[in-house]
């Protein structure tokens, strides 16, 4: 066995022992003691992780089962525990547990002014690291889908941490409901993958693809085949924990909880699940060519919508947010035209400098005592020098300006859209080119109003102080990957090498050339995302820092559509009208006639009629002895009766 | 023609028991002083004494075939004796503290137990009736012991009327199947029915008449009239008696006789006993919810678990009897320490009996609490105490033989009764307390804290008693 395996195994379980010490015994063994135990388990990961990866690029990127135990056997169903050892998923736990170790060390200084212990926010912490490393590690579907829940859990529970705060309850519970919603599909997905191949590990399936591909299912009346079924349904699931579009609602609320869980939410543990899944399953959707159009169209319709609801919002942290939510669409994007390496891409690098803007937003939330709004803020720049840097290194990788990570993996993204030549792709190009020019002007916007513009509340520029060196350091070492991990990375992720870098994890349907033939895009079309992405900043330092009042001016003119945007397209709205109020009517309906009259009255009903049937029972026992005597005449008749009748 | 050899020893437990009753009746006598106290101790003596003599008595048949001695009758021997014996030690201080201590009173107890025991043993209908009827004779005076308070001696008089009545149709049924069988012995009629192809009418006719008559020693319904009226009138020991050992004798009588001669036709009365079964159970258990006395409580609850011990009757098999057996050991425990508690509810002197008297007992008096807690959880079914696996073996039984009705009823039917049973544990513990009780003597607690105990570990006992009711139940289907 490779020498990496063992290392990716203590990668992927040491946070769930950090999550255990931290979580069970955080009270006895105190909070310091926890906090150090939690931490130290994910610099051992974070390590091992790395071990794993430098192995596994040193052997060529093996592919290996790691064996752990057995979990459930009935009849000819199985689901092992193994650990999957391929570049995907190593290349993923290295990622994860990087970006969260980081996270882990920030919140020991973010969560600082915490009255009440801490231990439960770094278990909390530590287990949604484990549920990510278990759900990318996984062998087999029901493996991911252990992975998958934990991660919908623990988020639940990092969201409402604050479960004092009646928003906090709710956002976790609409994050919890809106990702079962997704799961219930996800779930139907995996019962018909076993259905159709009478396994749910991964090997076997996709040894299997290829023969069954005329499979057909009678749904609605018409004939669908069963790849595009299983791959829609799968898609919806990856929706819901990778909030794209009909399905992102709970992603902007999920703000409710502490800053470093947004981090953790957005880079590495929970939105990326759904673009890992399908990159997983690329042997399977590479031959799913509607599920892919799908994926396009979704992708691309929630990269720009997003961008639009972020140019209006006032919250810093939501702003962000909904920047996760468009980055998202591009990576879905990419898978949607084949080209999943491209996605992978983008998500790592996205990790980085999205790990990145939210812990610096935190680190401003953190200076002003918990404000949020931009428009309370402004000149922090010199204030917080570092936090200020790390921002702007940060928002330009977002923007995707050249040379930073965010350019390589978008500029491909695009580019392979373009290159995918359907009809479905050009339609992400152009949305995707449209996204890159508003994405530019939103980060600049944020930039331009918290760091540069004129001081507008003096009192709270005055109290700003920048953080100390446990926020600054994780944030120093994120900035240097947004800087360099495109370029770093670039090579191996999409480039020359990445053929032998993926070994097979990643698989390309034969025919489908769109990665290699990047290279042979127009220049002029290589060019169309970067200049829009630069006229954005510049659009966004013109209308913030040139002239102030213009955007003020444009929402009094188009007072329609800028509430539609700041009202994020109205779909809350539309949700309670539809799913939310129907379902309490539903709800209450049950209550009041359900429960109340039927549950409740029918059992007081027979309790009161065997009350009243006692009495009138007991009223024949008069004390008469002649009464008795007959009664037991009358009886001794009976049985007479009875007997000769039925004998 | 089986050559019968006259074997007195068969019968020696009987013997001692009733020349040691006369002896204690003229040693009561002659005395100058009050001898209640003595007597009762004596009394007691001559229960243990005579307990061993059943356990160490030979099996057979003797007397020229109206008494037999096998495990049946011992298991339903001593069960009679230790309800007996626990009944005794209830009354000692009861009748003192009332002002009817006299020493007839242990006397009669003897007397009617040794009814018990022979009915027990009987293998001859005229065997039946006569242990009947002694037992019976006895318990009407001890029904009217405390004669000069007039419940008690309306009691005595309401039992003796009916029990007379219901003598008369068992004495008529006897006649009926004498008449068209021929024999009175259980193995000759045993034979008679298994050879003859057509039963006669008139014989079935007798058959049901003598189920009437034991079902009415059993309170079952709708021969039960006369319980709550009895239960209440009569003095708390004597109650506790009744409910006890004449019940286990007129259960064995009705297993030994239905099992035994008439086991040959047992689908024709299997229904009948199906029918008295659901009857009881379902009594039992609704008319005791309006009930505001403890003691007409414990009545339709006693009708109501016959109810239950019957349904072993009904499965006739011997799974089934042995589910009654075991039934009615359980039921005898709980009885008893149910009644050591109602004895122990007195109040300055007089003896209360509502259940709202119960109130707050849990407080000032945590272990006669406790005891009648354990009891009436018992009483319900919850496992683990007794009456849990007393129901399983019954409704087991039942199921397995078909009968799904039976035991769809016995399940409603308990949980009807649950509720007037958590409502004494929900006085006792829930309600304001009342004054104290006066502190009980130590045999009454004895008595429920031992009850309690067996009770509450029955599953430590459940193997030897099982296997004993195993026993004697594969006797009845030899």
């Amino acid at each position: 066995m490779n020498a990496a395996a063992p290392l990716f195994a203590v990668a992927v379980f040491a946070p769930l022992f950090g999550a255990i010490i931290a979580g069970l015994f955080g009270a006895s063994i105190g909070d310091r003691a926890a906090r150090a135990v939690s931490i130290g388990c994910m610099v051992l990961a974070t390590l091992c992780g790395l071990g794993a990866l430098a192995g596994a690029l040193m052997d060529g990127s093996p592919v290996l089962a790691v064996s752990v135990s057995d979990w459930i056997q009935a009849g000819g169903f199985r689901a092992p525990w193994t650990l999957r050892f391929d570049m995907l998923s190593v290349e993923m736990v290295a990622m994860v547990t990087l970006v969260s170790t980081l996270i882990h060390i920030y919140s020991v200084g973010y969560m600082s002014h915490e009255t009440s212990p801490v231990s439960r926010f770094f278990a909390y912490l530590s287990l949604f690291t484990f549920a990510m490393l278990m759900l990318v590690s996984s062998d087999n579907l029901i493996q991911l889908f252990f992975g998958w829940e934990g991660v919908g859990l623990a988020s639940y529970l990092l969201i409402g941490y604050w479960y004092d705060r009646p928003s906090a309850n709710a956002a976790a519970i609409k994050a919890f409901v809106v990702n079962r919603v997704a799961d219930l599909f996800f779930m139907v997905g995996i019962a018909l993958l076993f259905a159709q191949f009478g396994t749910v590990s991964y090997d076997n399936i996709f040894a299997l693809v290829p023969d069954h591909q005329a499979a057909m299912y009678h749904l609605f009346g018409t004939d669908m085949r069963a790849y595009e079924v299983i791959g829609v349904l799968l898609f919806i699931g990856a929706m819901g924990k990778s909030a794209q579009l009909f399905l992102h609602t709970w992603l902007p609320d999920a703000m409710e909880g502490p800053t470093p869980v947004s981090a953790l939410i957005h880079a590495a543990t929970m939105v990326t699940a759904g673009v890992f899944l399908l990159a997983r399953m690329s042997p399977l959707i590479e031959f799913a060519p509607v599920t892919k159009d799908l994926v396009v169209v979704i992708g691309a319709s929630t990269c720009f919508f997003a961008a639009t609801v972020g140019l209006v919002q006032p919250d810093i942290k939501r702003t962000i947010a909904y920047s996760t939510c468009s980055q998202l669409g591009y990576m879905f994007m990419a898978c949607g035209v084949g080209v999943y390496q491209a996605g992978m891409f983008h998500l790592t690098t996205h990790a980085f400098f999205k790990a990145l803007l939210f812990l610096g937003a935190g680190s401003v939330i953190h200076a002003l005592h918990d404000e949020q709004d931009m428009f309370r803020m402004g000149g922090l720049g010199r204030r917080l020098p570092v936090t200020c840097a790390v921002m702007w290194i940060g928002s330009l990788a977002l923007a995707g300006i050249p040379p930073f990570a965010g350019w390589w993996s978008k500029d491909a993204i695009i580019d392979a859209t373009f290159i995918a030549g359907t009809g479905p792709g050009y339609y992400g190009w152009v949305l995707g080119s449209i996204t890159a020019f508003l994405t530019a002007l939103y980060s600049g916007r944020l930039l331009f109003l918290v760091f540069h513009s004129r001081v507008r509340d003096a009192h709270l520029q005055e109290q700003a102080h920048e953080s100390g060196l446990v926020i600054l350091v994780p944030l120093v070492i994120l900035a240097c990957g947004a800087a360099f991990a495109g370029a770093a990375f670039a090579p191996w992720f999409i480039g020359g090498r990445q053929a032998g870098f993926w070994n097979g994890s990643i698989f390309n349907a034969p025919g489908n050339d769109v990665l290699a033939s990047l290279e042979q895009v127009p220049v002029l079309i290589t060019l169309v995302p970067t200049v829009l992405a630069l006229l954005g900043a510049g659009v966004a330092f013109y209308a913030y820092m040139v002239r102030p009042e213009l955007p003020a001016l444009l929402a009094a003119r188009h007072p329609g559509l800028y509430r539609f945007l700041l009202n994020k397209w109205y779909f809350d709205e539309l949700y309670d009208r539809i799913f939310v109020r129907p379902y309490e009517a539903v709800a209450r309906l049950f209550w009041h006639v359900g429960e109340e009259d039927i549950a409740e009255g029918v059992p007081g009903s027979i309790g009161r009629l065997t009350s009243g049937g006692s009495v009138q029972l007991v009223r024949i026992q008069t004390g008469s002895i002649a009464v008795y005597a007959f009664t037991m005449l009358i009886g001794l008749v009976v049985l007479i009766s009875t007997f000769l009748v039925f004998r | 023609m089986p050559i019968v050899v006259m074997n007195w020893t068969l019968a020696l437990p009987e013997i001692v028991l009733s020349v040691s009753g006369l002896a204690i009746l003229v040693f009561g006598v002659l005395q100058r002083r009050d001898a209640t106290q003595l007597c009762s101790m004596l009394a007691l003596a001559a229960f243990v004494v005579t307990g061993f003599l059943v356990i160490a008595a030979p099996d057979g048949i003797g007397y020229n075939s109206v008494f037999v001695g096998d495990d049946f009758a011992r298991f339903m021997k001593i069960l009679s004796l230790i309800g007996a014996a626990l009944s005794l030690v209830l009354s000692i201080d009861y009748n003192r503290r009332e002002g009817i201590g006299r020493f007839e009173f242990p006397v009669l107890l003897l007397f009617s137990t040794v009814g018990t025991m022979v009915m027990a043993s009987s293998e001859n209908l005229m065997t039946l009736y006569i242990g009947l009827e002694l037992q019976s004779l006895a318990i009407y005076i001890l029904c009217a012991f405390d004669r000069d308070r007039l419940g008690s001696a309306e009691a005595g008089l309401k039992y003796f009327v009916l029990g007379s009545l219901a003598s008369g149709l068992l004495l008529y049924g006897v006649s009926l199947v004498f008449g068209f069988a021929g024999t009175m012995e259980y193995r000759g009629l045993q034979t008679a029915l298994a050879a003859s192809a057509e039963i006669p009418t008139g014989l079935v006719i007798g058959i049901v008449f003598i189920i009437v008559g034991l079902a009415f020693k059993v309170s079952a319904v709708p021969f039960h009239m006369w319980t709550p009226d009895v239960y209440q009138g009569a003095p708390p020991p004597v109650t506790s008696f009744m409910a006890g050992a004449p019940k286990i004798a007129a259960f064995a009588l009705l297993l030994r006789v239905m099992a035994g001669p008439f086991g040959a036709v047992s689908h024709q009365w299997q229904l009948l006993i199906e029918l008295i079964s659901m009857a009881s159970m379902l009594f039992g258990a609704l008319a005791a919810i309006p009930q505001t006395s403890i003691k007409r409580l414990m009545a339709y609850s006693s009708i109501g678990h016959m109810g239950y011990a019957l349904m072993g009757l009904a499965a006739a098999t011997p799974a089934g009897m042995r589910g009654t057996l075991v039934y009615l050991a359980v039921y005898l425990f709980m009885n008893a320490g149910s009644f050591a508690v109602i004895v122990a509810m007195r109040r300055r002197g007089r003896s209360v009996e509502r259940i709202a008297d119960l109130a707050g007992l849990g407080r000032t008096d945590p272990g006669l609490a406790l005891a009648m807690a354990v009891f009436m959880f018992s009483m319900i079914g919850v496992p683990p105490l007794s009456g849990f696996f007393g129901k399983l073996l019954v409704f087991s039984a039942a199921l397995q033989a078909g009968l799904p009705v039976l035991v769809v009823v016995g399940i409603v039917s308990s949980v009807i009764g649950a509720y007037y049973y958590l409502r004494v544990v929900k006085v006792m513990y829930f309600d304001a307390a009342a004054v104290a009780f006066d502190r009980p003597a130590a045999s009454v607690s004895l008595v429920s804290a031992s009850m309690g105990l067996v009770t509450g570990l029955f599953i430590l006992v459940l193997g030897p008693i099982s296997s004993a009711a195993q026993a004697a139940a594969s006797v009845l289907f030899r």
